[in-house]
């Protein structure tokens, strides 16, 4: 099984929706759409699933031209954020709806619903109504839905975004799981970072309306392809600063330079060069000889139990920082920062990565 | 600013409440100081709004008494109580322009035109919107459309409290970083007392300076979230904070040393040997895959790449157990045991922490 887009556009009245796009998605894999709102993962679903047709180029499924197919006619699962289940129906019938809309025999109606209900643990709630379940419950059972119907292509569009977020983090276990019982193209279109790396398969970060990367997930995290990929996939936001490569080094500021064990400084030309790194890779501490340190004003401090966020302004960018440990400190101190030069990523003028951080490519 | 004391506060949704199951709040009695950032958290329907609502005064409480500042308010409408309020989803008119929305409550409340002016202008720039000022608030955003919401509560100087009802559910996730840390430099700043409902641990732990963990109607802990993180009263606590949350184990404790299954494991103080179903505690935090034959035995599961570290879950006799290891962390075939950080293994007896020494 292989969903296809080829070339495929999508324009509403002279606005581009979504630009260019040319992407494989091969049966049995996990993808995730990852970008804010408006990025264009909503709109890419919909011509996934035929509810839109493309302005320009082909959709294929297993090698057929699928493009001008009603979304009725084609093997299409999808999950909204909003629970929809039949509010009247108990569980089990809501299960088997789509089953007896397509007059499946009554005996594999049983089997099919009953299967599906015990991998999403819904058998104790088979004689409930939804609206007697939990949030989370109501959601496995439209995921039942979807799944129950055996669809080639299964489409989830933010499906945990309106759930508690520890019902969250439960489900977010189990769905690769249940993923993985299944052999389907999964697509799900999540605007959190750590829920795609929690998903793991592969990743297309989106940004206004363009696939800006598209591969093995922690491959996109750790060697992003461009500044924008790697603002897409962190959260908080990756730090920047500018730098100037000159020969042999990169100068940091303040009269600090390094020449940046591991990243190849000669295959790159002199010039300014955008510094990318990620808040957990700054410190408060000195970590080894070639760290790098920036002196910051200290604008708050967030605590999250085991970690503390340190929000810091250097020259005029503010950075984030994720320390370990909990670090009480005064707003308005001057602190310094520490950077291992290993974790640094290097951008060219037009955002594109010019060398990745030492330490992704060792990873 | 004021301090909030809620005075055997309970209420039931029912007429005539008979068991304590009846209560959505069950009794509480508290004192929130002056100018402190609290954040309510607890899951959908463990009875944060409900409280909120009697803070607000929306929800008149069936028990007990609510008092700003050492005045009882019980009986006082939600005008009276001079309050500012967000909500989960965005309260705009939208035919007036941002900055008509903003000074609204100034307006009402007759502030004069100068004052007015300058605060608009500050709130504008504190969420970022000095440049749309002139538009109408129809056709912006959902999340823009919030901030305002915001903005606008935080525009008044002169009230006794802030509350926030999941104020960011809508927000993005980069747009949330920011608006949070606005709120958390605001507060720093100003010192208002505020309450901050919300099922997100992140969010309850980096704004307030106290969490107030909620479980099925009853306050189960108040504390820093440093506090809950390392100490937490109750394995709700513990399950609820952190993520994953903490790892429970059914265990025998005998002064020192805590058996499950057949390893030992060593504790930092005399526990005695409490009653009732008895279970360590320790963080994923403090978890780590070992090699080590004093080892608690687990199968690995699943090996989840989150970035800055690892997840490991595993299982010890069919019961889920999760470790972290950091980034670059060697992670062997060969390690099929667990240790645990020496000071972070918790006693619990029927679900509530044992302090060593006091344990029955």
């Amino acid at each position: 099984m292989a969903l296809e887009l080829r070339g495929v556009t999508r324009e509403v009245g002279g606005k581009v929706h979504i630009y260019r796009t040319d992407l494989l998605l091969e049966g049995g894999t996990m993808n995730v759409l990852l970008g804010p709102t408006l990025s264009g993962k909503t709109s890419l679903m919909r011509l996934m699933a035929g509810l839109d047709t493309p302005t320009e180029g082909r959709i294929y499924w297993n090698g057929q031209d699928v493009t001008g197919m009603r979304v009725q006619d084609r093997g299409v699962a999808m999950v909204y954020q909003q629970f929809i289940n039949y509010p009247s129906m108990s569980v089990y019938d809501n299960i088997a709806s789509p089953l007896r809309l397509k007059r499946v025999p009554r005996d594999e109606i049983d089997r099919r619903v009953r299967e599906t209900a015990e991998m999403l643990k819904l058998t104790p709630f088979l004689e409930r109504r939804p609206l007697e379940l939990s949030g989370g419950q109501q959601q496995r059972c439209a995921l039942a839905r979807a799944l129950v119907k055996d669809a080639g292509l299964v489409l989830l569009d933010e499906p945990l975004a309106n759930l508690d977020y520890k019902l969250r983090e439960e489900l977010r276990v189990e769905i690769p799981r249940i993923f993985e019982q299944s052999g389907a193209v999964f697509v799900y279109a999540t605007t959190e970072p750590e829920e795609a790396l929690l998903l793991g398969g592969n990743t297309a970060t989106l940004w206004e309306g363009r696939v800006t990367q598209f591969g093995p997930t922690p491959r996109v995290y750790r060697r992003p392809a461009d500044a924008t990929t790697a603002r897409v996939f962190s959260d908080p936001p990756m730090n920047f600063l500018t730098v100037t490569k000159r020969g042999g080094v990169v100068e940091f500021g303040g009269g600090q330079s390094s020449d940046m064990p591991g990243t190849d400084l000669a295959a790159l030309p002199d010039g300014t060069y955008t510094a990318g790194f990620r808040p957990a890779h700054l410190d408060l501490a000195r970590q080894g000889e070639a760290a790098l340190s920036f002196e910051c004003t200290l604008a708050v401090t967030e605590i999250t139990g085991s970690e503390t966020f340190v929000h810091l302004d250097h020259a005029d960018t503010r950075w984030v920082g994720l320390i370990e440990g909990v670090h009480a400190l005064r707003t308005g101190a001057t602190v310094t920062a520490w950077l291992d030069p290993a974790h640094v990523y290097l951008f060219g003028e037009s955002g594109e990565l010019a060398a990745p951080a030492a330490y992704a490519e060792a990873a | 600013m004021a301090s909030i004391t809620l005075d055997n506060l309970a209420h039931s949704y029912l007429p005539n409440p008979t068991s304590e199951a009846d209560y959505a709040l069950k009794e509480l009695n508290h004192v929130w100081a002056d100018g402190e950032a609290y954040a309510l958290l607890g899951a959908s329907g463990c009875g944060k709004t409900t409280l909120l609502n009697i803070i607000s005064g929306l929800l008149h409480p069936s028990r007990g008494r609510i008092l700003f500042d050492g005045e009882d308010v019980t009986e006082a409408p939600t005008a009276d109580r001079n309050i500012a309020q967000v909500f989960q989803f965005p309260v705009v008119y939208d035919t007036m322009s941002v900055r008509d929305n903003l000074a609204f409550p100034l307006r009402n409340r007759g502030a004069d035109a100068a004052y007015i002016a300058r605060r608009v202008q500050e709130i504008a720039q504190m969420i970022g919107m000095e440049d749309v000022l002139d538009r109408r608030a129809r056709g912006l955003t959902a999340d823009a459309k919030q901030k305002i919401s915001l903005g606008r509560g935080m525009v008044r100087e002169d009230v006794n409290a802030l509350l926030f009802d999941e104020p960011l559910t809508v927000i993005d996730p980069h747009m949330k970083w920011e608006l949070r840390t606005q709120l958390k430099s605001l507060h720093q700043q100003f010192g208002h007392t505020m309450i901050y409902v919300t099922h997100d641990q992140t969010e309850a732990l980096t704004f307030a300076d106290k969490v107030v963990v909620m479980h099925d109607g009853r306050v189960v802990q108040i504390g820093t979230p440093q506090e809950l993180f390392e100490r937490p009263g109750h394995t709700f606590v513990g399950y609820f904070i952190g993520s994953p949350g903490m790892n429970l184990l059914d265990a025998e404790v005998m002064g020192r040393t805590a058996r499950v299954g057949g390893t030992e494991i060593a504790l930092d103080a005399d526990y005695g040997r409490p009653k009732g179903r008895v279970q360590i505690g320790v963080r994923p935090e403090h978890t780590r895959l070992t090699r080590e034959a004093s080892g608690l035995p687990v199968t690995v599961t699943r090996i989840e790449d989150v970035g800055h570290h690892r997840i490991i879950r595993a299982e010890h006799e069919g019961r889920a157990l999760n470790a972290i290891a950091p980034e670059g962390a060697e992670i062997g075939d060969d390690m099929t045991r667990v240790a645990f950080t020496q000071g972070h293994v918790g006693v619990f007896a029927d679900d509530w922490r044992i302090t060593p020494g006091k344990a029955a």
